[in-house]
């Protein structure tokens, strides 16, 4: 009987968090229009329904009726399953993201998380590098000069953020010592967020800086650069194919924000204590300001040049990284912790 | 637990659903008029000039090998991470002789230029 409760709450938390997370890519889209709109200075979308609320249904539509193009030389069968994999690997990547304390629903204890795992933050690294082979699959496998160049790029890119990424957290793993997401989010509970209260600031900015190298976004977006590349690596990709690329990145954004509120502000953790049952607020509302700044410098940065691109990963946030490492664990053993 | 992993499958076969079934609602809603042109490669409408699938210069190469290196790197740092609090000072002074040697290849490799995009 406890396997089918289990079974049955398993369920429905992967229903919730799937079409939540469409739900939220879908107005996500319209919101990077309406704000990039707003810094410069015009409306962005209105048509479409009051304050164009219903352009991203209205595109989604479009999508799916639009010829579903395969260049002739293109391998076909790494051409459509590359942004299968990218969607895949960013909507997995939810699964064991804490959004909310444990509740009680008929006297049963629900932990508003799909997976509860000892290894989360392992599964989350493992998870975000495999996206990325969407990306260079998808540029290699479409025949075309500029997406094979995206593809290239997209490669040195994840190599080069990659290592910084996953140094950039080893403060908040020696501080929590687990890599449970749920346990590293009680942790901070009361305000002892990792970000302020464990002098984790500058590696949080340096997790936000390598997450947008991750995610491919300006001013680290060198596998599409337009003015370049022409779209880079998608630049073949049509219909639905093409919608499944960007819903990927929108997702994978959110995903990082996530990750980020969760690991260095205090996940559902609030500045005034809320019950359990709407602890997931403060998630939200924090991987949303995060969005917002990811979105704000998207209008505001220029895209970088390549090989800047590489050397600041290489020259400065890896010794930066690896030094944080060395700081933070010269504090913790002076505190005798 | 294992039983923890199986809303972990769940979530991945949703995931996968839905990536075949846009996919193939796509390929099936959408009109398709295939012509030589449509299924040439796209290069801002001029003719194709050569191959795209020849030897093409990977710069990076050695900075793909570096990766190895600093990456494994990381997989040694993450389960001393976990358990540096029992560790204490010996862990930590174990640890940065091995950041340390390691560091001292990367500034021999970044005074050999190495890192530097020609």
């Amino acid at each position: 009987m406890e396997l089918v409760y289990f079974l049955i709450e398993s369920i429905v938390k992967v229903v919730v968090v799937f079409g939540v997370l469409m739900g939220a890519v879908a107005y996500l889209t319209l919101a990077e229009r309406k704000i990039l709109g707003r810094i410069q200075v015009r409306y962005g979308p209105t048509r479409v329904g009051p304050f164009g609320l219903f352009q991203p249904i209205a595109d989604g539509i479009k999508a799916f009726f639009k010829e579903d193009l395969v260049p002739a030389k293109a391998h076909k069968a790494l051409f459509v399953a590359a942004p299968m994999i990218s969607i895949t690997a960013a909507i997995s990547l939810f699964a064991v993201i804490p959004f909310g304390a444990v509740i009680e629903f008929f006297g049963r204890k629900i932990s508003l998380v799909i997976a509860d795992l000892d290894i989360g933050l392992l599964y989350v690294f493992a998870v975000a590098s495999l996206g990325e082979y969407g990306v260079v699959l998808g540029g290699w496998s479409g025949y075309n000069k500029y997406g094979l160049m995206g593809a290239l790029r997209a490669a040195a890119q994840m190599i080069s953020y990659e290592i910084a990424l996953a140094l950039s957290v080893m403060g908040v793993l020696m501080i929590s010592g687990t890599l449970n997401l749920v346990e590293i989010v009680q942790q901070q509970a009361g305000g002892h967020w990792n970000a302020f209260y464990h002098f984790q600031f500058f590696p949080f900015i340096f997790y936000l800086i390598c997450a947008l190298a991750e995610i491919n976004r300006t001013p680290f977006d060198m596998p599409e650069a337009e003015a370049e590349l022409a779209c880079g690596f998608n630049i073949e990709y049509s219909s639905m194919k093409f919608a499944l690329f960007f819903m990927a990145e929108y997702a994978h954004l959110i995903a990082v924000c996530a990750i980020a509120t969760t690991l260095f502000l205090g996940g559902w953790d609030g500045p005034f204590h809320l019950p359990p049952t709407l602890s997931w607020i403060w998630f939200v509302a924090k991987t949303g300001v995060l969005v917002y700044v990811f979105i704000w410098q998207r209008g505001t940065f220029p895209r970088l040049r390549y090989d800047q691109i590489m050397r600041f990963g290489w020259k400065f946030l890896l010794p930066l990284t690896l030094a944080n490492i060395f700081v933070t664990g010269l504090i913790m053993v002076v505190r005798g912790q | 637990m294992l039983l923890n992993y199986i809303p972990v499958l769940l979530l991945i076969g949703v995931a996968i659903f839905f990536a075949c079934f846009a996919v193939a609602a796509s390929a099936l809603l959408g009109p398709r008029q295939a012509n030589q042109t449509k299924g040439a490669p796209y290069e801002c409408g001029m003719p194709t000039l050569g191959p795209t699938h020849q030897a093409v210069p990977i710069k990076y190469y050695i900075i793909a090998m570096l990766f190895l290196v600093f990456d494994l790197e990381v997989v040694f740092l993450y389960p001393w991470a976990v358990v540096f609090r029992e560790l204490k000072v010996a862990g930590f002074v174990e640890m940065m002789i091995f950041i340390f040697i390691l560091l001292v290849g990367f500034i021999y490799v970044w005074k050999k230029g190495a890192l530097n995009w020609e």
